[in-house]
């Protein structure tokens, strides 16, 4: 709790709880589809649910522990778990991800990284434009060299590498 | 001496002009790989595994493929003490203990004194946790030789139920991680039967969840989102090293033998047990601090407090690998992600690889020990070039990381869905370390599940169902037995507290 002067976004007993519910549907998504496939003993061996089955059984049982403990400790309300500020950091990070790895499949790898590092030197770091064009292009290019022609692992590519033909 | 011929072809294999390259290719990669945040041993290897396919192929490829990813591992536990030194951002949880009386000793302007002994003592410890693998691994091989599916099952309960009793932190906790590992693991067509499981009739999730991916996302995005909370700029001591003060510190180190010895002990032992480098640097650090005879002054800066846990981390590092190659169980996440690339290059783990495959075996093992020479070598020489890399701002190195998590994620399988899964497994990564659900046994789970079912299908098929087959002879039995008290140490040692009173 050494940041109480920024107000909390959520605390502690909420997430607790929250992710433990998700675990505990989580167990009974495992549960209802070995079921389904059968986990009992099937005649020459065990049936395909047979393992799962109680793996989600021991999913829920872990779930519901931790949601019970997290009820009971009042502690954990009062501690922050991510505090207003630190959240939106952590957005500003993960919403370009995001979108950088949604954008792969329709720009191609090299373009996408190329915008992704850009965005946050521009963004997180303040840098000017002659600092940010060299680096973010510089270090698309390297992979470029390493991937492409070192390892000769080919990377998605889009219409970029198309117009300069690299394909 | 048997062993010793062996190693000595080993050495034969190992000691190959590429081979050599690769080593110190390795370290540096590992190094760089442990200093920066968002990347450590197990998602480093993890991203470089792919890499490595077509190396694999070519013959005797294998052994120089494993060659390079172990120096990974090697470096980057070296790595992983520069920043907690220098900077007291351990890079590794088992660096944790390191940054109690390093970064003290490099704030008192002796951050070469605290390097030194650090590199040295992780180099006492890897060494002597390689000659006990050149010694107890065949022994241990070929008494798994024996083994038939129950047993191997009762030594994969072990690994699991180790974890929950060892590991200290809460149980409820390290089995929900656990066990979704497990499950994860089961998603896909069962080999088996031939049946869909867990795919709710999506097609993406037929081929299941690789574990690679799981490692990429779970440990690279998910710090890299736990280091932009903390703040993005690192202050860190300088790192200057030069010969005169190596010489001088080395000259300090054979006052701390006993404590050395010990931790290599601690740290030996722990490795085998999986998830025991983080509490082998620890129980070596509060060891030495209680034995020692200045031990009051542990925390202020004190080389021996950074020789504790180094020796007993990269002992126990080292040691994981022992029950990786014998048995087929790896005892840390990194160990976990080497076994998965032995089982891509077509080789089976296990005892039956010191018979079928002798020169992967002993070339991996002599490796162990040039590769932490060529560590030694490499951090000992460049430290302020490795301690540059944290001095790039994060603005540029946080995007770029995650360029090589996805690059990683997706030369996997040359898949999209991949780098879509590995971002979902960034949240969760991040979500679950500040909850404080343990990682490692996750992974562990994900990459041993099929086996592990497996196995314990075989092994009730042939009792017909009858879940005492593990308990049915001795070797079993006690396999068996000792899972469940390790299992429910914590229980008992409580109960054991209750009936000797409260003192």
């Amino acid at each position: 709790m050494k940041r109480k002067r920024e107000r909390s976004a959520a605390s502690v007993r909420a997430v607790e709880i929250g992710v433990a519910a998700v675990i505990f549907l989580l167990g009974a998504l495992v549960v209802f589809d070995s079921y389904r496939l059968g986990a009992k003993w099937g005649g020459d061996g065990p049936q395909a649910g047979y393992f799962p089955f109680y793996v989600g059984l021991l999913i829920c049982a872990s779930g519901a522990a931790i949601l019970v403990r997290a009820l009971r400790n009042p502690a954990f309300a009062a501690e922050s778990f991510v505090s207003r500020g630190e959240l939106k950091k952590i957005l500003t990070v993960l919403v370009p991800t995001v979108v950088y790895v949604a954008l792969i499949a329709s720009l191609g790898f090299y373009l996408a990284s190329t915008l992704y590092i850009a965005y946050f030197m521009w963004y997180l770091g303040k840098y000017p434009w002659i600092k940010i064009a060299p680096v973010s292009i510089g270090v698309s290019v390297a992979f470029f060299l390493i991937f492409e022609i070192w390892f000769s692992v080919p990377l998605p590519k889009g219409p970029l590498e198309a117009a300069l033909g690299l394909n | 001496m048997e062993e010793v011929n062996a190693l000595m072809q080993g050495f034969g294999v190992a000691v190959s002009p590429f081979n050599l390259l690769l080593m110190f290719v390795g370290v540096i990669l590992g190094i760089i790989i442990g200093v920066l945040p968002g990347l450590g041993g197990a998602n480093g290897v993890a991203i470089l595994l792919p890499l490595t396919f077509s190396m694999a192929q070519q013959p005797g490829g294998t052994t120089s493929a494993i060659i390079l990813l172990s120096c990974i591992y090697w470096g980057a536990l070296f790595g992983g003490a520069i920043t907690s030194i220098l900077f007291n951002i351990p890079g590794e949880p088992w660096s944790v203990a390191t940054t109690f009386d390093g970064h003290p000793l490099a704030q008192h302007g002796r951050a070469g004194s605290a390097l030194t002994a650090a590199f040295t003592s992780s180099f006492i410890g890897a060494l002597i946790a390689v000659i006990m693998i050149t010694f107890l691994s065949p022994v241990v091989a070929g008494f798994a030789l024996q083994f038939g599916p129950p047993e191997f099952f009762s030594v994969y309960l072990l690994t699991f139920c180790a974890f929950v009793g060892m590991s200290g932190g809460n149980a409820a906790k390290t089995v929900a991680s656990m066990m979704i590992g497990f499950a994860l693991a089961a998603v896909g067509l069962d080999s088996v039967t031939g049946t869909l499981r867990l795919t709710f009739g999506f097609t993406s999730l037929l081929k299941g969840f690789d574990f690679l991916i799981a490692v990429i996302g779970l440990f690279g995005i998910g710090e890299i989102l736990e280091t932009l909370e903390e703040g993005l700029a690192f202050k860190g001591a300088s790192a200057k090293i030069n010969a005169k003060v190596v010489l001088e510190t080395w000259k300090e180190l054979p006052r701390y033998w006993a404590t050395s010895l010990r931790s290599a002990a601690v740290g030996c032992f722990m490795g085998i047990v999986p998830g025991g480098a983080t509490p082998a640097s620890f129980m070596s650090y509060g060891l030495a601090r209680r034995l020692s005879k200045d031990g009051h002054d542990f925390g202020s800066g004190k080389v021996e407090g950074v020789v504790a846990p180094e020796t007993a981390a990269h002992a126990a590092g080292t040691s994981a690998l022992l029950p990786m190659i014998t048995l087929g169980v790896p005892g840390s996440p990194t160990a976990a992600v080497l076994l998965g690339g032995l089982l891509i290059w077509g080789l089976q783990p296990g005892p039956l690889l010191f018979v079928e495959k002798p020169d992967f075996v002993w070339g991996l093992i002599a490796s162990m020990y040039l590769g932490n020479i060529a560590g030694l070598i490499v951090v000992l020489t460049c430290v302020p070039l490795f301690a540059a890399i944290l001095r790039i701002p994060f603005s540029i190195i946080a995007p770029v990381i995650i360029v090589i998590c996805a690059i990683g994620a997706y030369t996997v399988h040359n898949s999209m869905f991949d780098v879509y899964l590995m971002v979902v497994f960034g949240v969760i990564g991040y979500a679950f370390k500040k909850l404080g659900y343990p990682l490692a046994p996750l992974v562990l789970a994900l990459v041993l599940g099929d086996r592990a079912e497996e196995n314990f299908r075989n092994a009730i098929k042939g009792s017909q169902g009858d879940l005492l087959v593990f308990f049915s002879n001795g070797l079993v039995g006690g396999l068996t037995g000792l899972a469940l008290l390790l299992l429910f140490w914590p229980l008992i040692r409580a109960g054991w507290r209750l009936v000797l009173g409260k003192n």
